[in-house]
């Protein structure tokens, strides 16, 4: 495969509508002049083969987490590119809430356990503040100042969050950027070739779009 | 800190805007996917379309405006109009809508909210509550009533009993219209916006009314709104996106002012 050449497969589980997260990569990629072929897939063989993997997620945990289980060897797949292969990977939203050991919306679900750590309600001490937490939220840059793919993004930089549950990890080292609702919220994640984003990057006009490019110029290191 | 979202929202017939913005730029001022690429420079922090005339002729042109829209606006969209079954939401939302908003069906048949939030999530279900105090409006107690048709059809239902229900059975926002005021430039109807904005734990999105940016700033101080929608003040030029930003800033409303070209800039 020629360096220049990506693909990028965002998997399809049935969650929710992967055409705005398709579009956001091609639009990052050709305004980036990088090559990327980018997949909308639930094919194991597609997801094996890509340079870059996403993983999308609207809606309850344990419907997500179901569902990917139920693409046949998709889960195989993803361990052994991602966890072995340290091939770039982005979960997105519930996605990246799919990277937790547990998810405990509507009874405690297994998640994938690639970031130690738990899925709980928010539960923001300011009581006047509404659930889901809808809208644009600034960001605070913690463990993941200098990483390759928050370049660009500083504190304060706005991105579109909606949930209703959010991922405490268990070390704080995993947490990249936090938001602020009543609380600390983790707004990224990440260790080695993994990132998560809890808000929609494909949501978030050109902070989103830079993350995007960010993501398919990184290169982890091995 | 979450910033309140400022909302353009676009009525749509047939596929063409009825109420746009008449800037000289523009290739063709009726092409909503035209109106919504500009709002989207302009840092509007959400877009609604509103299908005024949701025939079923119109449904398949409608879900080609919502798809063109969320080819090139990384930003969230919300659609409304029209919307009766399941499968209206799954289309709208495979076009590359993040939320649909229902109205008539959810009044006619509450159970449709918990359906469809069970289905796609409650974040993508947006229940729009059209309302009129209906005991005088500024009267003690004030008494607000479920309207549908455009506010001529009374329901009997109380507005916020029937916020509260709808809340509970799962929608993600509320999108609260006052027909008292719609299309008044009198402002919106702040003890209806505050009677449901505090009985309900979602976000209430405040439409119906505005004509001045001191109106989008007592949307959020006065009715505890989470996010305030207006039309005909950014349709007509009145003021822009980022004016109204600035403005809300001022009066200590947080909003988002980064992606948002400000008055004074060279693009603005």
């Amino acid at each position: 495969m020629l360096l220049s050449s990506l693909s990028v497969a965002i998997i399809d589980y049935g969650s929710g509508n992967l055409r705005s997260a398709a579009k956001a990569f091609e639009r990052s990629a050709r305004e980036a002049g990088l090559i990327a072929e980018v997949q909308i897939t639930s094919d194991p063989d597609q997801v094996a083969a890509a340079s870059h993997i996403v993983l999308p997620g609207v809606g309850a945990y344990g419907d997500c987490i179901r569902g990917l289980r139920a693409c046949d060897g998709m889960v195989d797949v993803l361990n052994r590119a991602v966890i072995e292969g340290g091939r770039p990977f982005l979960g997105i939203c519930v996605g990246m809430q799919l990277l937790a050991t547990v998810g405990r919306e509507f009874g405690d679900h297994d998640g994938l356990g690639w970031i130690d750590g738990e899925v709980v309600p928010l539960a923001p001490g300011d009581a006047s503040l509404k659930i889901p937490h809808i809208g644009w939220n600034d960001m605070n840059i913690t463990n993941g100042a200098g990483h390759p793919v928050l370049a660009g993004l500083d504190t304060g930089a706005h991105a579109y969050f909606v949930h209703s549950f959010h991922f405490k990890p268990s070390s704080p080292d995993h947490i990249l950027a936090e938001a602020d609702y009543g609380g600390a919220v983790a707004a990224i994640v990440g260790r080695d070739n993994i990132i998560g984003t809890q808000f929609h990057p494909e949501k978030s006009q050109n902070t989103g779009l830079r993350l995007i490019t960010n993501f398919l110029n990184w290169s982890p290191p091995q | 800190m979450l910033k309140v979202r400022i909302i353009p929202c676009l009525d749509v017939d047939g596929g063409r805007v009825v109420k746009g913005v008449n800037f000289v730029d523009l290739v063709d001022a009726g092409d909503p996917v035209e109106q919504a690429r500009l709002y989207d420079q302009a840092g509007a922090d959400e877009l609604c379309f509103l299908d005024i005339n949701a025939s079923s002729d119109n449904r398949d042109t409608m879900l080609d405006v919502v798809a063109r829209t969320a080819d090139e606006c990384f930003m969230p969209l919300t659609v409304g109009g029209g919307v009766r079954t399941l499968d209206d939401i799954r289309n709208l939302l495979l076009a590359g809508a993040d939320k649909a908003s229902v109205m008539t069906t959810a009044v006619k048949n509450p159970e449709f909210v918990r359906e469809a939030a069970q289905k796609f999530g409650s974040q993508c279900v947006v229940v729009a509550i059209d309302a009129k105090s209906v005991s005088g409006e500024g009267t003690p107690n004030e008494k607000f009533e479920v309207f549908t048709h455009g506010g001529r059809e009374p329901t009997g239902i109380d507005a916020v009993a029937y916020a509260r229900q709808v809340a509970d059975l799962g929608a993600g926002e509320i999108l609260l219209t006052s027909m008292d005021r719609d299309g008044t430039k009198a402002g919106f109807n702040l003890p209806l916006t505050r009677a449901v904005s505090d009985a309900v734990s979602i976000p209430v999105i405040a439409s119906g009314g505005v004509g001045t940016l001191d109106h989008l700033v007592e949307g959020v101080t006065e009715g505890h709104a989470s996010a305030v929608l207006a039309a005909s003040i950014f349709h007509f030029g009145t003021y822009t996106v980022g004016e109204a930003k600035a403005y809300m800033q001022r009066a200590g409303v947080p909003v988002r002012l980064d992606q948002t070209p400000q008055p004074g800039d060279n693009n603005a």
